[in-house]
C-alpha cells in the first residue's frame, strides 16, 4: 500500500528534502526585513564608494537618470519604507510591555502603512522618472 | 476482529499520509514515502502513525510514550509546521490532501521521526533548571510564597520539553549553538521564582552571544507550543531583566 513519491514543488520549497516551515506574520515579517536590510546595506556601500571618488561622481549621478534606474530606486524606497516601520515594530515588540499582544496587528499596520506610503510615492517618482527620459 | 465492537455511526475514511523516510544504514538522505491510511474522526495523527507501525510497515519508527500530551516525545512537523503528533486531530486538517509528517528540523536525524535531542537537553541543563535557593526554610515548613509572586512565571512552569518551539525557530535552524527558546523559558521559569537566589547567574548566562540576544522575535515558537507557552514573551521578559541586570 506503500509507494515512495515526490511531493508536489509547492511543498518543496525550501530545504532538500524538507518542506517550507509555515511560520505566520511574525517569520514573514523577519524574513523580509532581513532581506530589505541587507539590500539597504548593500546599497548604501555602492552609494558611498560612488559618492566617495568625486572624480566619478558626476558621470554615476546623470547615469541613475535612465528608466532602469528609476525602478531600482523605486525598489529601494520600498525596501527602506518596510524596513523602518518595521523596524518600529520591533522596537516597540522589545521595549513596551504590551508590544509582544499585539506584534501581529502592528505588523498589519506596517503593511497598511506601507501601501499608503508606497501609493504616495510611487506615481509622483515614476512620473519623474518617465518624463526626465526625454529631456 | 469483532466489527459489531464498533459503533455503526462512526464513520472511517481513508487518508493519505505522505511520511519523511531516513534509514542511517541506507539512506544518504530522507526521502517522502506515502500511505493510506483508514482513519475515525476522533483519531490523531499519533493514531495514523500507529497503524502504519502495526499494519503497514513495522519498520517506520517514531517517538512518543504518554500519547496524551504530557511526555513531550512525539513532537514532529505536521503540514510543515511542529505539533504533538498525541494532539493534533486529523479532522482539523485539510484532508482533502496528503498529510506531510516529517521529523523537527535543526536536530540531527537518527532515523525516520527521530532526532537526536542531546543538543536540545544539553542546552537546558546549562541554565541551571533547579531551585538554587541560599537560605533554609523553617523546620518542617515548605518555602512561601505569594499568590502574586508564583503568577509571575506561571505560565513557563507549563513546559514539557518537546522541543517544539527550539526547532520552529530559523535562528536556531542555522545556529545550532543558539540556547533556544526552551532553555530560555526554563531559565525564566527560575529567573523569576521570589524563592530562588541565583537569577543573577541565569542572566549572565544568557546575556551571551549565543543568549537570548540570538533571538529575532519570530514568533514561530509561540505559535508552536503545544502547552500554549507565550514563549516570545517570555523571552522578551529574560532580555530586559538582563538589561536591568536583576529580574
Ligand atoms: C530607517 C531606519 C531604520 C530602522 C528604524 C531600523 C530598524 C532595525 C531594527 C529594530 C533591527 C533589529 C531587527 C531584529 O531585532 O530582528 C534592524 C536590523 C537590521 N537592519 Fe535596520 N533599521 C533602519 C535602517 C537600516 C539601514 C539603513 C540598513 C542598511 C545599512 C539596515 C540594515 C539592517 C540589517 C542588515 C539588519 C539585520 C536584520 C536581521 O538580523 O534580521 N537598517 N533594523
Ligand atoms: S516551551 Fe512549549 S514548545 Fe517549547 S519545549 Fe516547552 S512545551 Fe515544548
Ligand atoms: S506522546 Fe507524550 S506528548 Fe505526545
Amino acid at each position: 500500500m506503500s509507494k515512495v513519491i515526490t511531493p508536489p514543488v509547492s511543498q518543496m520549497k525550501a530545504s532538500r528534502g524538507g518542506t517550507l516551515y509555515r511560520g505566520r506574520e511574525g517569520m514573514w515579517s523577519w524574513v523580509l526585513h532581513r532581506i530589505t536590510g541587507v539590500a539597504i546595506f548593500f546599497f548604501l556601500l555602492v552609494h558611498i564608494l560612488d559618492t566617495a571618488l568625486v572624480r566619478a561622481y558626476n558621470a554615476v549621478i546623470s547615469s541613475y537618470k535612465n528608466p532602469i534606474m528609476g525602478l531600482g530606486e523605486l525598489g529601494l524606497v520600498g525596501a527602506i519604507m518596510f524596513h523602518a516601520l518595521n523596524g518600529l515594530r520591533i522596537i516597540l515588540i522589545d521595549f513596551w510591555s504590551k508590544g509582544v499582544k499585539y506584534q501581529r496587528v502592528m505588523f498589519w499596520v506596517v503593511v497598511g502603512v506601507w501601501v499608503v506610503l508606497f501609493a504616495g510615492f510611487a506615481p509622483r517618482h515614476l512620473i519623474n522618472v518617465f518624463s526626465e527620459v526625454g529631456h | 476482529m469483532a466489527k459489531t465492537a464498533t459503533p455503526s455511526a462512526v464513520q472511517a475514511f481513508t487518508i493519505q499520509l505522505i511520511v519523511s523516510r531516513f534509514n542511517p544504514e541506507t539512506d544518504e538522505e530522507s526521502r517522502w514515502e506515502s500511505f493510506d491510511v483508514e482513519v475515525f474522526s476522533t483519531d490523531r495523527v499519533l493514531d495514523a502513525l500507529h497503524k502504519i507501525k502495526w499494519e503497514q510497515d513495522g519498520s517506520l519508527t517514531f517517538r512518543r510514550s504518554c500519547a496524551h500530551g504530557v511526555c513531550g516525545s512525539d513532537a514532529m512537523r505536521i503540514n510543515g509546521r511542529n505539533r504533538l503528533a498525541c494532539k493534533t486531530l486529523i479532522k482539523d486538517l485539510d484532508i482533502t490532501k496528503p498529510i506531510y509528517v516529517e521529523a523537527i528540523k535543526g536536530l540531527p536525524l537518527e532515523k525516520d521521526l527521530i532526532v537526536d535531542m542531546e543538543p536540545f537537553f544539553a542546552a537546558y541543563r546549562e541554565v541551571k533548571p533547579f531551585l538554587i535557593a541560599n537560605s533554609k526554610p523553617e523546620k518542617g515548613k515548605e518555602r512561601l510564597q505569594s499568590i502574586e509572586n508564583r503568577e509571575i512565571f506561571d505560565d513557563t512552569t507549563k513546559c514539557i520539553l518537546c522541543a517544539a518551539c527550539t526547532t520552529s525557530c530559523p535562528v536556531f535552524w542555522t545556529d545550532g549553538q543558539y540556547f533556544g527558546p526552551a532553555a530560555i523559558v526554563n531559565a525564566h521559569r527560575f529567573i523569576f521564582d521570589s524563592r530562588d537566589d541565583s537569577a543573577k547567574e541565569r542572566l549572565e548566562i544568557l546575556n551571551d552571544k549565543e543568549g537570548v540576544w540570538r533571538c529575532r522575535t519570530t514568533f514561530n515558537c509561540s505559535e508552536a507550543c503545544p502547552r500554549g507557552i507565550q514563549v516570545t514573551q517570555a523571552i522578551s521578559e529574560v532580555k530586559a531583566a538582563v538589561l536591568r541586570g536583576r529580574p
